[in-house]
């Protein structure tokens, strides 16, 4: 009966999607609305195809679900590659202008592919990494299979879905013009469809854990997924032009659009890159490490110190601007004391290897751990520090910004990613070991120097052209044109790509090593019974 | 930090376990807790001492009487205050002594280089060596006449400005539009690449140069030196505003062009317009 029913649901979203391609009135609404109509028919025919044949009738409660989970890590792996590798592109279209070619202007430009780059690393390859680590630890510390049935393998097909619709979108024009939250209003429909339902998958599951408290990683993983629907929410309120074409306008506008923005977007930082990740981190640091976390009281606290301050910070990506300074000064207090928070996460990360440092001599995953939570606190400390009103006039519109960013999701994000993802594949598919520990080291080398690379050369050219700016001689006028500071940049802009190469070697060489894994590394029993602790 | 509580190495864990993950119930780093404390009492203070909480209809001022406007409007008025004799000399001697004051003269060159990486280089470049459309200020040729004065006209009333009664318009014909033929296009075309170069067929030089003198001559003079006056480049200096090649000059002679330049007394003080037609004026090419 409930295949019936979905049956006829996903012909009548075919049918609407198609009817919808059929009168758009832009090419990325069309585009974006057959992929959806093709998604819903791929759907319909395997709905169908199951349809009247024998239902399985094993009890599966007591295994854990983690067929999604591996569609989750491969995921992460490929979208990882594209985001890097889009990266690299505009990194070198940057230095070398040239490659904007001429037949990809409207296309492949610049323009359109940097939101394509940011948003393939944050929401396809951070939001992947998000999902499947927070399908999994949720399932052990739980001791429960994922509530809701195949609801999970809906979220991951369509977060998928997700971004191809935004990604087709930016290549073809559709953008709301706000900093990582670009995609037009029907994607943003779908994503919070589907990330509604990701938080009833998580929740359902704490609900019906064996455990009897739930673990620091939840809590963290929870304050992500609870408040990335607050802010996705807030920040698109925007009335379509027409229901057949992509544009919309914004509700809010002028300084308090700029304001939801910002709230929004160091929001994406805080909770997306921070606190979903510090879940990973509560998990896979000891796990890998074999060791208890170090303070329970200091994961209480800094928890909810982190949750409370985050979310005020976001006006100091608006120092100096039409937003009036009372708020100006809140976001940079509210910074400040974040920083003490922010390190209660790595001091947590670092202390819980206190008895295990000489894993770091043997085993690369946990130096890989580790260097992630060194660039998580260098990052939190940065921050703070670029909030304060006189950093941020040097560093304001500088690419230290840039920098700033890419030591945090390169060194942090990418790195305790890589990390799980090692952590993950040889359990996932039931494998004694890795294919090769010492491919880790050449892929951790590779993505050490990388950031140092890509962040050293930034911080340079930013300060540099910061201080160009700002240049004035003795009769108090402008030195150096717009222009200057840019050409000025030009070898930094070089160094930069290689990093980012370098980076993306690293990732192709992981990629490598976890497929040779599955392949040829030595099978074990499976083991995703569902045993609580206690 | 490092030694205390981590080598008692039997700290008690809470209990709990999860997936084999159990946690220590080691107390708050003492430095970690008092730095924020210590962050906290600044924050409290800093909301105090600059502007800070929102009410209904406004917020609280900071006891320091702060303000990132004030803060501009003071060091614009410091400059200002520091600069108006000099600008105000600037702005009203004779154009053509500014060059023999050293003191008025090193101002101006200072300050219109200013003016000139803010308002004039994404044009002509921030080396005011001009693009294609756009002409180099270096050299000694000039559509509109290179000494101080007519620089200063140029960059005051702009290029083809309509709103601006004293703007230099001038406007060539679109040759193709029923003027002339395609091949006394193709001629005129050949016989002006041949006053500073080679033409492309050279069989035609002759029948281009009737056309030139019949419809061209009357702005860019009979040996093609052009006309101040008017606007009317010189064809024969192998100096090109849009390129010398066939297939451009044809364009130009068959569309004509219409560069525009903003009219830059509405923006500028006549100080920053006589600083700026200074700066040009020295680059190298002046009159």
């Amino acid at each position: 009966m409930g295949n019936y029913i979905k049956l006829v649901v996903l012909g009548l979203v075919a049918l609407f999607a198609l009817i919808a391609a059929n009168f758009g009135r832009d090419l990325a609404y069309q585009v974006n609305f057959i992929t959806f109509a093709l998604a819903a028919i791929v759907a319909f025919v395997y709905t169908l195809r199951n349809t009247g044949e024998p239902v399985s009738t094993v009890d599966l409660s007591g295994e854990y679900m983690d067929g999604v989970v591996r569609a989750g890590v491969i995921a992460t792996a490929f979208w990882g590659v594209v985001g890097f590798l889009v990266g690299v592109t505009i990194a070198f279209q940057l230095a070398f202008p040239v490659l904007n070619f001429d037949w990809a202007q409207g296309y492949a430009n610049f323009g359109r592919l940097r939101p394509l780059h940011t948003s393939a690393v944050i929401f396809a390859f951070g939001g992947n990494a998000l999902i499947a680590t927070s399908f999994y630890v949720v399932q052990r510390t739980s001791a429960a299979r994922l509530w809701g049935g195949n609801l999970a393998w809906f979220v991951f097909w369509g977060f998928q879905l997700f971004i191809v619709l935004a990604a087709t979108g930016y290549l073809l024009g559709a953008t709301q013009s706000k900093e990582y939250a670009e995609p037009e209003w029907y994607t943003d429909h779908w994503l919070t469809i589907v990330w509604v339902s990701y938080l009833a998958v998580f929740i359902g599951t704490l609900v019906k854990r064996k455990e009897p408290h739930i673990y620091v990683a939840n809590w963290f993983y929870l304050s992500f997924i609870l408040t990335v629907a607050m802010l996705h929410l807030v920040n698109n309120l925007s009335i379509p032009v027409s229901i057949y074409g992509s544009k919309s306008v914004q509700v809010f506008s002028g300084v308090q659009d700029a304001m939801v923005q910002w709230w929004y977007g160091h929001n994406a930082v805080g909770f997306f890159l921070t606190a979903g990740f510090l879940g990973m981190m509560y998990y896979f640091v000891p796990k890998q490490a074999e060791r208890p976390i170090f303070s329970y009281k200091l994961s209480i606290i800094h928890f909810w110190a982190l949750i409370f301050l985050y979310i005020w910070a976001g006006p100091h990506h608006l120092h100096y601007t039409a937003l009036p300074d009372w708020a100006a000064t809140l976001g940079m207090v509210f910074s400040i004391v974040l920083w003490m928070p922010s390190w209660g996460g790595m001091i947590n990360g670092l202390m819980t290897l206190s008895g295990a440092w000489d894993k770091l001599r043997t085993d690369p995953i946990i130096r890989m751990m580790v260097i992630s939570v060194g660039f998580y606190g260098m990052s939190t400390f940065e921050g703070p520090m670029m909030s304060i009103r006189a950093v941020n006039s040097l560093s304001h519109y500088t690419d230290w910004t840039i920098g700033h960013v890419h030591s945090g999701a390169l060194g942090w994000n990418g790195m305790i990613t890589f990390g799980a993802l090692y952590f993950l594949v040889p359990k996932l598919w039931n494998k004694e070991r890795l294919y090769s520990l010492s491919l880790v080291s050449w892929h951790f080398w590779l993505a050490t120097i990388g950031i140092i690379l890509y962040a050293a050369s930034m911080w340079v050219t930013g300060i540099m052209e910061g201080l160009m700016w700002r240049e004035v001689d003795a009769n108090g006028f402008l030195v150096n044109s717009f222009a200057d500071t840019v050409s000025a940049k030009f070898p930094m802009y070089v160094v930069r790509g290689l990093g980012g190469l370098m980076f993306l070697g690293g990732a192709l060489i992981m990629c490598y090593n976890l497929w040779m894994t599955v392949k040829r590394s030595p099978a074990v029993e499976a083991t995703n019974h569902v045993v609580p602790a206690e | 930090m490092a030694k205390k509580p981590v080598q008692k190495q039997e700290v008690e864990t809470t209990g709990h376990s999860w997936d084999g993950i159990e946690e220590f119930n080691n107390p708050l780093p003492k430095w970690w807790l008092y730095t924020l404390y210590v962050c906290i009492i600044w924050a409290v203070w800093y909301s105090i001492a600059y502007p800070a909480w929102p009410g209904i209809k406004s917020a609280t001022a900071g006891y320091l009487g702060w303000s990132t406007r004030a803060l501009v409007a003071e060091e614009i008025a410091e400059v200002e205050g520091r600069n108006a004799a000099i600008n105000e000399k600037l702005a009203t001697v004779e154009l053509a002594s500014i060059a023999t004051d050293p003191e008025l003269k090193t101002y101006a060159t200072s300050s219109g280089a200013a003016v000139f990486k803010t308002w004039c280089a994404q044009c002509h470049g921030s080396g005011a060596a001009g693009a294609v459309g756009y002409p180099n200020l270096q050299d000694d040729d000039w559509l509109w006449g290179g000494s101080v004065e007519e620089i200063r006209t140029t960059v005051a009333h702009g290029i083809r400005q309509e709103t601006d009664d004293d703007t230099r318009f001038s406007e060539m014909p679109a040759f193709g539009d029923d003027y002339l033929e395609p091949e006394q296009i193709d001629a005129v075309v050949n016989y002006v690449m041949s006053l500073s170069g080679e033409p492309k067929d050279a069989s035609v030089v002759a029948a281009g140069m009737e056309v030139f003198a019949e419809d061209c001559a009357s702005c860019h003079a009979e040996d093609g030196t052009g006309d101040r006056e008017q606007g009317a480049p010189n064809l024969t200096d192998a100096i090109w505003l849009y390129g010398g090649d066939y297939d451009t000059v044809k364009e130009t002679v068959t569309f004509s062009r219409f560069g525009v330049m903003p009219d830059w007394n509405e923006r500028l003080t006549e100080a920053q317009v006589r600083a700026v037609a200074t700066y040009v004026h020295q680059l190298g090419g002046g009159e």
